[in-house]
């Protein structure tokens, strides 16, 4: 269907406008969200009637020609990429003003070409392909925090893009392997292969790849001084969306594409370094005494909870009734956590011009003079403590009753004691934000900016409100058994 | 037999590529390594096309693109590195040593 080839050209065709003429960056990245948002709705309602939607551009069939697929839990990934993208592009319409320098000319052309990079992983089912998406995605981000040009900030790019080349250059051994055990790269043929010995090492080498690029404990380090250093719209792209692509491929090599190999060890151990990330990324935020930092730390453990679905759908998870619930509760935690995540770096983007700090200290009392800032801050962290009604409760609720269902309650106690410590650490913000009168002067935000958190906030608490529709939406593409089963 | 050959040096480029991004400090280096690498991948992807009776056309349009990945990838890398040398006057990362 054409939408998903607009969803792919927009996005490219904006970053080349916005290049040529860089005056008009705002208005064509409006553009792009307002076609964006079209397609997706066209695509989505197209889907619930007819079920997932399959393009082979040029009309070369598969394996020669390059599959595109969007099923259920891609149009929901789609959604929060354009969700978060009309927010930050709100947002830096202001920050990044065309003609304000070089960082502006520079922040259009690589936020438009991280959503394309972003629409082509979640919609591509070639391995190849998506390593080209993959190595896309990597050099706008490693761009998007040098953006600053200043030193600290080009040693965290230059960190950053030395493990994302090592991950790359696993995965694409891993997809080499692939190709000479069975000349094929699409997922769905893969998953009808004939198995061979080297897929096992194949299948490794391509997690250990997507782990290191999705920041998986313990190839996290890079991700603290990277999404920190840049500028705050750019961390709110870097953090809620860019490792969700890596996750998702990773997510579907072992429950798609090649579940038959994978053994129920390999699952435990990935879901384990899942559940480390969510206590060590939790304690070290509870020690930040900047604000930007704490956000980060928090990211980091709530990636965590994503992995800690591997033993709950993939191998042979995949074909289990509750593999449906746990992938659902995922892409709502993906979801909602992309949305909040935005919304809180964006917040802490205006208090850190506000004060000129981000430290704990300088913000305390904001609350008084920003309310607007601090009320959206306040839902953003709602959702990362998956309280309801926020979606993330919604996600958290479905991945602990999946747990209980498959008869592995002890993930359920990660994902509940890891929302107890993000309630510890993001109360230390919350409490600095309320205390006091605050300072007297303070660099006041423009409406706009002050609407985009709330806009990206309230839709992750709307998220669980209404999630019905987005509910059916996830499960078309899933196995009939996998649907019914729960 | 030399497919086999292609497969095995394409092979030890890979390891020799990883130590050398793993061990060197000064950032260039770092870059050369990444590149050797991706050689290697590329040989060992080329060594497949011609394992099984025809040369297959697939892995060259794959070794293609990935070229043009990984040469998008050095001149970023690349401009990194001055761009850094020039703010810190070093050519390493921060918490490393330099070695020349």
């Amino acid at each position: 269907m054409d939408a998903i080839v607009v969803l792919l050209a927009a996005p490219l065709a904006g970053a080349f406008l916005s290049i040529a003429a860089p005056r008009l960056a705002v208005v064509a990245s409006a553009l792009v969200c307002v076609v964006a948002f079209v397609a997706i709705g066209l695509l989505g309602a197209e889907m619930l009637e007819l079920g997932p939607a399959i393009v082979v551009p040029g009309n070369w069939g598969v394996p020669l020609g390059i599959g595109l697929e969007a099923d259920g839990k891609a149009v929901a990934f789609l959604a929060m990429t354009a969700l978060v993208m009309a927010g930050v592009i709100t947002a830096a319409s202001v920050e990044f003003a065309p003609g304000s320098g070089r960082r502006s000319f520079g922040f259009w052309p690589l936020a438009l070409l991280l959503w394309a990079a972003m629409n082509a992983m979640i919609l591509s089912r070639d391995l190849f392909n998506l390593y080209v998406g993959l190595e896309l995605l990597t050099l706008v981000a490693v761009g998007l925090v040098a953006l600053s040009g200043k030193a600290d900030a080009l040693a965290a790019a230059l960190r950053y893009m030395i493990f994302a080349l090592i991950g790359s250059l696993l995965y694409l051994l891993g997809v080499v392997m692939i190709y000479g055990a069975h000349g094929m790269l699409d997922m769905g043929l893969l998953s009808a292969r004939t198995p061979a010995p080297a897929d096992g090492l194949a299948l490794a080498l391509m997690t250990a790849g997507l782990a290191a690029k999705t920041a998986l404990f313990p190839f996290h380090v890079w991700l603290p001084p990277a999404h920190a250093g840049a500028p705050a719209p750019a961390s709110a792209l870097l953090s809620g969306l860019v490792p969700k692509a890596s996750f998702l491929i990773a997510l579907r090599l072992w429950s798609e594409a090649m579940p038959d190999i994978v053994r129920p060890e390999a699952l435990v151990l990935i879901a384990l370094l899942g559940a480390v990330a969510v206590f060590h990324g939790g304690l070290l935020a509870l020690r930040q005494v900047r604000l930007k930092l704490i956000i980060v730390y928090s990211t980091v453990a709530q990636l965590g909870y994503l992995f800690l679905i591997f033993p709950l759908a993939g191998g042979e998870g995949a074909a289990q009734p509750w593999s449906a619930g746990a992938w659902s509760g995922v892409t709502f935690h993906a979801v909602s956590h992309a949305l909040a995540k935005a919304a809180m770096f964006l917040a802490a983007g205006l208090y850190m011009r506000a004060v000129g700090s981000d430290e704990l200290g300088a913000i305390r009392g904001l609350a008084r003079s920003m309310p607007m800032t601090t009320f959206a801050f306040g839902l953003a962290a709602l959702t990362l403590m998956g309280l309801p009604p926020s979606g993330a409760f919604t996600g958290k609720y479905m991945m602990i009753t999946a747990a209980l269902a498959s008869g592995q309650w002890w993930w359920g106690v990660v994902l509940l004691g890891g929302g107890l410590l993000s309630a510890l650490y993001l109360y230390r913000p919350l409490e600095a934000l309320f205390d006091g009168e605050g300072p007297a002067e303070i660099i006041r935000p423009r409406r706009r900016e002050e609407l985009a958190p709330l806009f990206l906030a309230a839709a992750a608490i709307l998220l669980g409100i209404f999630s019905a529709v987005p509910f059916d939406l996830i499960y078309v593409g899933r196995p009939d058994a996998a649907v019914t089963g729960l | 037999m030399s497919a086999d050959a292609y497969a095995v040096t394409g092979a030890i480029l890979i390891a020799l590529g990883f130590y050398g991004l793993v061990a060197a400090h000064h950032l260039l280096r770092r870059v050369v390594a990444f590149n050797v690498i991706g050689s290697g991948v590329f040989l060992h992807l080329g060594a497949y096309a011609t394992r099984y009776g025809p040369p297959d056309p697939v892995p060259q349009a794959l070794i293609i693109t990935g070229i043009v990945v990984a040469l998008s990838a050095t001149a970023l890398a690349v401009g990194l590195v001055v761009a850094h040398a020039l703010a810190s006057g070093r050519v390493a990362l921060p918490e490393e040593a330099e070695d020349d």
